[in-house]
């Protein structure tokens, strides 16, 4: 693992750095740390920081833009024809990245000499067969554009793993010897030291930035990538979902409709379950519970939330869709044909639900004044008339963003409704028919095995892109009314 | 003030207060049953968690017993070299296999027909394993050696009430009559459940062999997985939290990266599985199905969680240690470094840990960066491999056998809920104990 190693001696030199800077500082002011400006630790850190952070950027830095460089060399060097019927450049840079790793590995196992490895001609069916027996696999059979393109990608990233390697160790003895030449008695080290540490701190702060920027790109990328091969139009407005598995596009049917109908049916009746008993805890729990009460519902009731949701998913799969089936099903009513359904499903993140709905509402009616409530009491209501007429109302926008907030919760949620709903996308009225959601077909459509350039696996991105939307907008607005909400009584 | 006394003294309401009138007693009662409402939803909510705990732990014990065949029988030198001199070895073994269990039966008084077919169905190849045995041990022929052999998994799922003898058909795998074979083997105390070791050491199996299905390799995914999530997320996390709480100007930049975190922290898991996938594997190809990959992901994921609970232990610390560490000369950077940090420490820890909690139950993400069960074929062979070989995490492994068509991989998944929910447990009280332990009430 060379990689590792050129991590460990980075950090080697920033360790040398860190002794030889404190004692280069404390030499200067003749042994007596008095005579520094800063703590002799300072000067240290201030050697250090310049090794190590100037060589890790480029490291990264390196890391990110060679395989970008070294793929568009090599897509370059393949000739239009070696790209199939039926296939595409991508398909063809997978295998020559396959090829090039089975050559490393037929090098490591001694099956290969470097050199052959770099120079290998025209024997074709020897290099597959070699390649298999270094055990890489290889699909098809190796041509000599790919094998071309593999030598040349290995070469290539050696190459450049040479060059990087020396530029970040050079990059780190320059910033060693630079940090130690300012090792003096008068160098202000902790003011550098502090600023560097205060800019590490807003890197770090700005990944919330750069992650909402990375999910936003793959999303946008991939989606404006799907409309190129499929109509948007017909995207948004098809009430037909029928992905064909092994077709390249043409005759499926990717409609949104019918999977938005499914996520928000499953997403109603979850609700149905969830308000009503999460908003009547809540009122308990603020209003009449005792504190010992209190103290034990709450935590227990939050456990539900705190339960992993593929938990819940096998629960709706195994026990709740095969008792509704005994109660709906063939032998009792006869309105369901089996255990997956919208029913299932919303039942249980329902259960799921109650806690979210309950713990914000509880903190929202708690942080109703207790004057508004002496209030009405005073014109002589009763309890519950004050919660209903006084404690409610005024609680009421609150409430309204930690249904939202919960809302949002049951539209993106996965498990379930992956296990408990079924697989079937259809417009229909009936809860207890199997239907499906825009995150189970997220699932579905990126864990079989289809390429990325194909429709059926780029309408995941698509299908992300319409969920992220909806959920942004409902917590936005659900942050925007609870936020506004508690204000009015600070 | 005359007129008053006159119209009060007209006709009013005479009752007294302390008599109870229709009216009063219908909003006590309507008093009573909002109260009641209140009582029953959380009554439902505590029973839904009971009903929780019931099925999971009730279908989730069988997983961690299997049946096995237990018998100690002798083959002699003789009968050793008869066996290797056959055409079909194990054959032979099976045979010399299925002699020893007669006489053992009968020599408890126990008559059942049964043939080499029955025994295969109930006891899959022994052949195999009782020759592999011998050769290994040539020493021990002769002497009484005693045999633990796995019973298939219908033969387990009779055992524990999952296939009855109603409900079940003749197949290939299990024949009626095969079970009085394993009524009268139960009798002798032959057949009987022992601990599955293999469950909690091993890994994934095949489709077509639940019995042999174990969740040790995607423990040990999870593990590397979460090694990744503490490293990268606490460090960052902090250094976020202190910008934010303790450096950060009021400025766009500020306001921005707080509507972020918030907007993060609601997102769908599944959108940083779409965001791993697009950006981890097909732009930086990373390793498909890695725990490096999947920890980045989590990371991620539970780095907004981490931040809102240590910006709030960071407020929790009062402004008069600040302000004393600055009087005696400290500089900003020290005073948050060297007082407020280390108090705030607890506290950020426990947030940590819950975080690190949420991400191990996390699935959706990790099946979309190819961490599914069926790729956690083995235990990784070193550090550096645990973090760049494919392998799955405990709730993907899960979600694999709970989608497999055979029903015994059910069990299988109930059993993996119960080491994941003990490993949440664990760090959960862990979580409860520091903050106990150290929380300190300014």
């Amino acid at each position: 693992m060379p990689l590792l190693w050129l991590i460990l001696i980075v950090l080697a030199i920033a360790v040398a750095g860190y002794v030889l800077g404190r004692q280069r500082a404390l030499a200067s002011a003749g042994g007596d740390s008095r005579g520094l400006h800063s703590l002799p630790s300072y000067y240290g850190s201030n050697v250090a920081i310049k090794a190590i952070v100037p060589a890790f950027l480029l490291l990264v830095a390196w890391l990110l833009i060679q395989p970008i460089y070294v793929g568009n060399t090599i897509s370059g060097m393949i000739p239009e024809s070696s790209v199939k019927e039926g296939s595409s450049l991508g398909l063809v840079m997978a295998e020559v990245r396959r090829a090039a790793n089975g050559l490393d590995a037929a090098v490591a196992q001694g099956l290969m000499t470097d050199d052959e490895a770099r120079n290998l001609r025209a024997d074709f069916t020897d290099v597959t067969q070699r390649l298999r027996d270094a055990g890489s696999i290889v699909t098809s059979e190796v041509t000599q554009p790919i094998l071309r393109a593999a030598q040349r990608y290995r070469i290539m990233n050696d190459t450049g793993n040479l060059i990087m390697t020396i530029a970040v160790l050079i990059l780190a003895v320059l910033g060693f010897l630079y940090g130690l030449r300012e090792s003096r008695a008068e160098f202000r080290a902790r003011n550098v030291v502090e600023h560097s540490v205060r800019a590490i701190l807003v890197g770090a702060a700005s990944i919330a930035i750069l992650t909402t920027i990375g999910i936003v790109l793959s999303l946008v990328f991939n989606t404006i990538e799907f409309f190129r091969l499929y109509p948007a139009a017909d995207f948004f407005l098809g009430t037909n979902w029928a992905p064909s598995f092994s077709g390249r596009g043409g005759s499926s049917d990717l409609g949104v409709l019918p999977l938005l109908w499914g996520t928000f049916y499953i997403s109603i009746v979850a609700l149905a379950v969830a308000v009503p008993i999460g908003l009547f805890a809540a009122i308990y729990l603020s209003e009449y519970a005792s504190p010992r009460i209190r103290a034990f519902a709450k935590p227990m009731l939050e456990v539900l939330a705190g339960i992993p949701t593929i938990v819940y998913g096998l629960f709706a799969l195994l026990t709740v869709g095969p008792l509704l089936l005994k109660v709906f099903g063939d032998n009792g009513l006869d309105w369901m044909q089996s255990g997956t359904a919208v029913m299932t499903a919303g039942l249980v993140m329902g259960i799921m639900l109650i806690p979210f709905v309950s713990s914000l509402s509880d903190d929202i009616i708690n942080s109703v004044p207790q004057a508004m409530r002496d209030g009405s009491y005073g014109l002589g209501a009763t309890k519950s008339e004050t919660i209903k007429q006084v404690v409610l109302p005024a609680a009421l926008p609150g409430i309204v963003g930690a249904i939202l907030l919960a809302a949002s919760r049951a539209i993106g949620e996965t498990m379930i409704v992956v296990l408990g709903a079924g697989a079937a996308a259809r417009l229909s009225l009936n809860p207890f028919e199997a239907m499906t959601t825009v995150t189970a077909k997220i699932v579905s459509q990126l864990t079989g095995d289809a390429d990325f350039a194909s429709p059926e696996a780029l309408v995941a991105f698509a299908l992300g892109m319409t969920l992220f939307v909806i959920t942004l907008c409902l917590n936005i607005f659900a942050l925007y009314i609870v936020r506004k909400y508690r204000e009015q009584y600070e | 003030m005359t007129d008053a006394t006159l119209n009060g003294s007209g006709p009013g309401k005479s009752s007294s207060l302390t008599a109870r009138d229709a009216r009063t007693k219908r909003r006590n009662a309507s008093e009573k049953r909002f109260q009641a409402y209140g009582m029953i939803a959380i009554g439902i909510g505590l029973f839904f968690l009971v009903v929780l705990a019931f099925t999971i732990i009730r279908s989730g014990i069988p997983a961690f017993t299997k049946t096995v065949v237990d018998v100690e029988f002798t083959i002699t030198q003789a009968e050793y070299e008869a066996a290797e001199s056959e055409l079909f070895k194990t054959k032979a073994y099976q045979d010399l296999f299925i002699s020893k269990l007669e006489a053992q039966l009968q020599e408890r008084g126990l008559e059942v027909d049964f043939d080499a077919d029955a025994i295969e169905r109930l006891l899959g190849k022994t052949g195999g394993t009782i020759r592999e045995y011998y050769q290994g041990n040539s020493n021990m022929l002769g002497e009484p050696v005693r045999f633990e052999l796995a019973a298939s998994s219908r033969v387990d799922g009779y055992f524990n009430g999952r296939v009855t003898r109603e409900g079940m058909q003749d197949s290939r795998f299990l024949m009626k009559t095969d079970l009085d074979i394993v009524d009268a083997l139960h009798e002798a105390g032959i057949m009987k459940s022992a601990f599955n070791w293999n469950f909690i050491t091993g890994a994934d199996s095949g489709v077509d062999n639940p019995g042999g299905a174990g969740i040790g390799a995607s423990v040990v995914g999870s593990f590397f997985m979460m090694l990744v999530v503490l490293l990268l997320s606490l460090p960052i996390g902090v250094a976020a939290s202190i910008y934010l709480e303790e450096f950060a100007p009021q400025n766009r930049f500020t306001d921005l990266i707080e509507v972020n975190i918030s907007n993060l922290a609601a997102v769908p898991s599944i959108v940083f599985g779409i965001l791993g996938l697009a950006v981890f594997i097909q732009f930086m190809h990373l390793p498909q199905s890695a725990p490096l990959v999947g920890g980045l992901v989590l990371t991620l994921m539970t780095l907004p969680t981490i931040i809102i609970s240590t910006r709030a232990s960071l407020k929790a610390v009062p402004p008069s240690i600040r302000d004393a560490a600055l009087g005696v000369g400290a500089s900003k950077m020290q005073a948050v470094f060297h007082h407020v940090l280390p108090l705030a420490m607890p506290g950020i820890l426990t947030g940590t840990i819950i975080g690190l909690a949420q991400a191990l139950g996390e699935t959706a993400p990790l099946l979309l960066i190819g961490m599914v069960g069926f790729v956690a074929r083995g235990y990784p062979d070193g550090i550096v491999a645990g973090f760049t070989d494919p392998n799955s995490a405990m709730p993907a492994q899960i979600y694999t056998w709970a989608a497999r068509a055979d029903v015994a991989f059910y069990e299988k998944a109930w059993g993996g809920i119960i080491v994941l929910l003990v490993f949440l447990l664990t760090m959960n009280i862990l979580a409860i104990i520091l903050r106990r332990r150290f929380e300190r009430r300014w």
